[in-house]
């Protein structure tokens, strides 16, 4: 077997993709309003000459090379050009701060950084002192850096320019030779919900077998075109745009620029897609707020057709039956809405789509499986290189995150916590053996810090929250703050939500606005606002949030282990909850512990049955400069439905 | 008077074959050179006798109270008024009066404080009016679409491409300016001005109106223009702490006369120039 011998390596398998598809094209980016592109002959040259200049330059076996900046080919080059070259690659969040940075590059003991423009320059500048490692920046986008001191830094360009000139041909070939399964492929750092981010260490053989099963789960080929526009610090972009890329050698299409994502979206219409819910939340949002200003007669059209959508929509997708004249309205709607509107939001031409990292409101998912769009989801970590449970085609549901992926065996232990063992597992935290030890068994089995459990009827993983945060009341009911939370956050005026009842006698909660949806309700009710603060305290947008939490809790109360988790007290946070104050991490995941601490006296007036109560926040500006707002917050009580009154 | 009239042409002397800025910026010879410029309207006298030049490559800083004449000086500048009294030298060569056509022909391209742009046109459209100086084909042969002026429409967009791509516009590149915010309006004035590759750039309060990070931006994006195209700039700004952080050198103006030149220290500590804008106590 000559094709498993040769792809143990990713710079092997993108020799192969040379060979095999040479001249189609394996990276687009849109520059200058125009897309340009490069076939794998074109862009194995460009990597093949980033791996020399970084061995001209004093790159050694095994020194760490740190990228951050936005998904630009050059930078998916490099991370291959780093291991061709025979160091690993540490792709770092290009919005992390410059401490955050420095955590990272100081724990990896990066040689070198890569930086994709001047905003990451300046950030590896000002920790630079901290880092007696680091010797050596390599810059991609040169504007504004002419004047800085070039002592310690190289354009990109002028780097593979070194390397085409250099002779170093004989030591690359001996390096890339030396490369194996077991050689690790890439550090990723883990947003670290709770702790100090930790380096996952990946080797060749999880990203290369989790490519493969994950390209043959889905049928993925070479004809797929997918919209690389996900930090590339993540696992999902690495096995997404550079291991199943690699694998089924699709082509990789980089945006313009971050805010031009949506209109590149609709020029590329990939036919592979992935977006966390927020995504499609967001596009569901400017979706509706568009039909509210439609003409009479088009907005008619669009909700006739989409309730014929939302009946049989998703029964179609799925493959079962429906009638005759249920058929032909669907495909009259089809002509008329599904497809411009598809094709609207770039996802016309969508064969497998996923969604994960939080659970998706199940009226935003039939929306876009209604409309004929192959949505499914999956479940997945770092350390399992991404895939542990997907939904096969045919049988997705909102509430399941699917069947384990090929190659998985999964497991629930007496707690309650999911378990998993892999050919994705990975090798190791870096540096850090007694996590790795806590984490990962002996003979494989990995903690997911998950609760969920696997429904009889379909086989399907059920997931319902962190294991840690699904903790007791006093009374000792089950409290599962994240469950309640998402329920909340299916509302598109509720953009975050923190429930606080471990431990105490009834729930209570924090509510963030999404400033869309309530800005443009305000508008349309001709309410003024000056601030988010203003609007997000403004009595009839409580007047709305109350009726919100309130039909959670009415749903809620119809679960019978859960019906202690209903709300009895709310407040609307006069500021959004941000990662740069440290509440959320950078994938914008709530910060439980940190968010209890920093509103302390919030949430004791929550409990104290206080009307109102006064605060001053500090927040950081995106520049790093630190101000404060102060505010007075109006405390609602919640209808809550008592076991009792729903028993008579 | 006399003292900052002094200091001035010491200046003069030191400067006569450029200098270095702080940041290490090679500053060359004189670009523009403007000789007791003095310009009435009327009976009310707008500029008197004020001199000052702008060299190659520098960041020129004109502030003043309201009313000071910053922005009639801008316009002597880029020609669109001539002064009654004085001489404006640019590029060696003492200028004579020029229609507004020829303005733009010689370099100076501006901004304006309150933007002038076409609302109902796209950015890229706009931007695109910046290099009306770069079309040279005739009507017929735009018309009908065929070799140079279709190969020059080419060039140019790819120009304007590079200049929507240097001040991140790309997101906005199809939206009718009519619909964008005024921080927004303001880069889109300035992409136009570049488009048109001047060596002189005027900008009429590039940051009025905007907030903390619009304005930071936007200093961001001068400076920026001045080291990657080497653009020499003049620039009117009410921002204090904008002028003293961008400008290379600053005039400051008050009642039409000129009270203060040189370096932002300089300038700042000049006492003239405090009592101009702080008031003085009465005695």
């Amino acid at each position: 077997m000559p094709e498993t011998k040769s792809a143990v390596s990713l710079p092997a398998l993108l020799a192969r993709n040379v060979k095999r598809h040479g001249s189609s094209v394996a990276y687009r980016e849109k520059e200058f309003g125009i897309w340009q592109s490069w076939t794998w002959s074109e862009a194995a040259d460009e990597i093949n000459a980033m791996a020399k200049g970084l061995i001209n330059l004093g790159a050694k076996t095994g020194d760490c090379i740190a990228i951050a900046g936005r998904n630009r080919p050059a930078l998916y080059w490099i991370s291959i050009a780093a291991q061709k070259a025979g160091c690993i690659p540490v792709p770092l969040y290009q919005d992390a701060s410059a401490e955050e940075m420095a955590y990272a590059l100081g724990h990896c003991g990066a040689r070198y950084v890569v930086a994709g423009d001047q905003e990451q320059v300046d950030k590896v500048a000002e920790v630079t002192g901290e880092l007696p490692g680091l010797e050596h920046v390599i810059y991609f986008d040169g504007r504004g850096l002419r004047k800085y001191d070039h002592a310690q830094m190289t354009a990109l360009a002028e780097l593979q320019k070194a390397g085409r000139e250099s002779d170093v041909d004989d030591e690359l070939a001996r390096r890339e030779a030396e490369l194996t399964a077991d050689s690790t492929c890439v550090i990723l750092y883990t947003s670290g919900t709770t702790s100090r981010p930790k380096g996952v260490v990946l080797s060749n053989r999880n990203v290369i077998e989790t490519a493969k099963n994950s390209c043959e789960f889905d049928k993925l080929t070479q004809k797929e075109e997918v919209l690389a526009y996900l930090p590339m610090a993540w696992v999902g972009d690495y096995i997404f745009s550079i291991g199943q890329a690699l694998w089924a050698g699709f082509c990789v299409n980089c945006p313009e620029s971050q805010d031009t994502m949506q209109a590149d979206l609709r020029e590329i219409g990939p036919t592979y897609y992935f977006a966390p819910p927020q995504v499609f939340e967001r596009q569901l949002t400017s979706v509706m707020i568009r039909m509210e200003d439609a003409s009479k007669f088009k907005k008619r059209m669009f909700d006739h057709f989409m309730k014929v959508a939302k009946r049989v929509g998703p029964t179609m997708l799925d493959g079962g039956s429906v009638s005759f004249m249920d058929k032909l309205s669907y495909r009259l709607g089809k002509l008329m809405v599904y497809e411009p509107l598809k094709d609207t939001l770039g996802l016309r031409r969508i064969r497998v789509g996923y969604t994960a990292g939080e659970a998706i409101g199940p009226e935003l998912f039939e929306f876009y499986r209604s409309l004929g769009i192959n949505l499914k989801q999956l479940y997945g970590q770092t350390e399992a290189t991404v895939f542990i449970t997907q939904q096969p085609d045919g049988s997705v549901r909102p509430d399941t995150v699917g069947v384990p992926s090929p190659g998985v065996e999964l497991k629930i232990d007496d707690s309650g916590e999911v378990f998993y063992r892999s050919p994705g597992v990975f090798v190791e935290y870096f540096k850090n053996p007694e996590s790795t030890a806590s984490t990962k068994a002996q003979d494989g089995w990995v903690a997911t810090g998950d609760a969920g459990f696997i429904e009889e009827k379909t086989g399907q993983l059920r997931i319902i929250d962190r294991i840690k945060d699904v903790g007791k009341m006093a009374d000792g009911a089950l409290f599962a703050p994240k469950y309640v939370e998402n329920k909340l956050k299916f509302f598109p005026d509720i953009l975050e939500a923190v429930v606080f009842g471990a431990e105490r006698d009834r729930c209570c909660a924090f509510i963030n606005i999404d400033l869309t949806s309530v800005g443009n309700w305000a508008e349309r009710n001709n309410i003024a606002y000056a601030s988010y603060q203003e609007l997000s305290q403004h009595p009839q947008v409580l007047d709305i949030i109350d009726g919100h939490v309130s039909e959670v809790n009415a749903s809620i109360a119809d679960d019978e282990m859960l019906a202690g988790c209903q709300i009895h007290r709310f407040l609307v946070l006069h500021k959004e909850l941000d990662a740069d104050d440290g509440e959320m991490t950078r994938t914008r995941k709530v910060r439980r512990g940190v968010i209890a601490e920093k509103f302390n006296e919030l949430v004791t007036a929550l409990y104290d049955d206080s009307p109102s109560i006064y605060t001053e926040t500090e927040v950081t500006y995106e520049d790093g400069r630190k101000g404060k707002i102060t505010a007075t917050l109006e405390i609602r009580d919640a209808k809550v439905i008592s076991a009792k009154a729903k028993a008579a | 008077m006399i003292e900052a009239a002094e200091k001035h042409m010491h200046q003069n002397e030191d400067l006569t074959s450029g200098y270095t800025t702080a940041d290490g910026r090679r500053i060359g010879d004189v670009m523009m050179d403007l000789k007791s410029i003095t310009l009435r309207f009327g009976g009310v006298v707008a500029i008197q006798d004020i001199s000052f030049d702008i060299r190659q490559g520098e960041i020129r800083a004109i502030i003043g109270p309201n009313g000071a004449g910053k922005s009639s000086m801008l316009n002597v500048i880029s020609g669109f008024y001539v002064p009654q009294e004085g001489e404006v030298w640019f590029r060696g060569k003492k200028r004579p009066s020029l229609k507004p056509y020829q303005v733009a022909q010689q370099g100076i391209a501006r901004t304006f404080q309150n933007i002038a742009l076409f609302e109902g046109m796209t950015v890229l459209d706009n931007v695109m009016t910046g290099r009306l100086n770069f079309m040279k084909s005739g009507w017929l042969a735009q018309t009908i679409w065929l070799g140079k002026a279709s190969r020059e429409e080419t060039a140019n967009r790819q120009k304007v491409e590079e200049i929507i791509d240097f001040l991140e516009i790309q997101s906005i590149r199809k939206t009718p300016v009519g619909r964008l915010p005024y921080g927004l309006k303001k880069r889109v004035e300035l992409a136009r001005a570049l488009a048109a590759e001047p060596e002189l750039l005027l900008l009429d309060e590039p940051m009025a109106g905007m907030n903390v990070e619009e304005k930071e931006d936007m200093s961001r994006f001068i400076l920026d223009v001045n080291d990657e195209f080497g653009t020499t700039i003049a620039l009117i700004e009410h921002d204090m702490g904008v002028v003293m952080d961008l400008s290379d050198r600053v005039v400051v103006m008050d009642y039409g006369k000129k009270i203060g030149d040189g370096t932002p220290d300089e300038v700042r500590n000049n006492e003239q120039v405090i009592a101009a804008y702080l008031g003085v106590p009465n005695e």
